[in-house]
């Protein structure tokens, strides 16, 4: 991490929760809760709110899904923590590592629904040169893909073009499978709140 | 209002209006990334917008060599990230208005007068 505070920072009472954190799971507390966790009321206590309702609020597209997309604007992003981290997740909620390292590496190749596979396009688009126009928009509906859900899909993308900035320019630190393996469990089961 | 939009409301409201370490006015040109006087580190500002993972320990060096404090630093990089994402959903939706607006000018009832 590149500031000092968001690594020493902390209340007394966050500290605490660290080492308990740190004594229960073996881990280190990942980086990105240490940021949620520095001066909470600034941005982490509302950006939860934030990425719970993208990631897990009502919409037609599964956890899974969302949980990929999240991982794949992160790879758009040069964002190899966020990535694996939310891989990880998909990996877990879909039940299957294959199809999610497929599409990460290969979006026009691998087996997924067309109307995903449509709209990550339009997402890879947006993350990398920053616009969309409605023509973009028209491909995305052609292929079956409501309204609804390309907002809903928006909302993800919009949580990682944030998240994956702040990780970037703060410098995560990139754990080792272990600990994306326990993140992926926790971020399933528990959410972002 | 949807449940997310209120609540990305919320965090922008209270990154750009409320308390913080850095002044209101530094926050507001992170977050459009806009060019302001010293000491925003506008060098920082715009790498966290258009391509944060070029930042380097430098960049943050460099922000701190002009008199900000790691709290205002954390600060203003929130406020860039954010203003950043924003615009491109923004963007985005006034992309996915546009492509819907004929479908539902076709469906949409007819003057009664």
């Amino acid at each position: 991490m590149r500031l000092a505070i968001l690594n020493s920072g902390h209340s007394f009472g966050t500290k605490v929760l660290f080492a308990f954190i740190r004594m229960v799971s073996r881990l280190p507390v990942p980086d990105a809760v240490k940021l949620f966790r520095y001066r909470s009321d600034f941005y982490g206590m509302r950006w939860g709110v934030v990425a719970q309702q993208a990631m897990r609020g009502p919409s037609a597209w599964s956890v899974g899904d969302r949980e990929l997309m999240g991982a794949f604007v992160s790879k758009m992003n040069e964002c190899e923590c966020c990535m694996k981290t939310h891989a990880g997740v998909a990996a877990v909620a879909y039940q299957d590592q294959a199809k999610v390292s497929a599409a990460l590496s290969d979006l026009e190749t691998a087996a997924i629904e067309e109307p995903l596979r449509a709209t990550m396009r339009m997402l890879r688009k947006l993350t990398r040169q920053h616009a969309v126009d409605a023509d973009d928009m028209r491909a995305v509906l052609a292929a079956g893909v409501s309204r609804e859900q390309i907002e809903d899909a928006l909302a993800v993308c919009f949580t990682f073009n944030t998240v994956d900035r702040l990780s970037r320019t703060f410098d995560f630190f990139v754990p080792g499978p272990k600990a994306f393996e326990a993140g992926a469990k926790f971020l399933l089961a528990r959410g972002y709140r | 209002m949807s449940n997310f939009t209120q609540a990305r409301k919320a965090v922008v409201a209270r990154i750009l209006e409320g308390d913080g370490r850095a002044p209101h006015a530094l926050r507001r040109a992170a977050f459009d990334n806009a060019a302001l006087a010293e000491p925003l580190p506008a060098a920082l500002i715009d790498k966290v917008a258009r391509h944060a993972y070029k930042v380097t320990d430098e960049d943050i060096a460099a922000a701190k060599t002009s008199g900000l404090s790691e709290d205002q630093i954390f600060e203003l990089v929130v406020c860039a990230a954010i203003g950043q994402a924003t615009r491109q959903y923004d963007t985005a939706l006034a992309a996915l208005e546009a492509a819907t607006e004929k479908e539902r000018s076709e469906h949409a009832p007819s003057d009664p007068q």
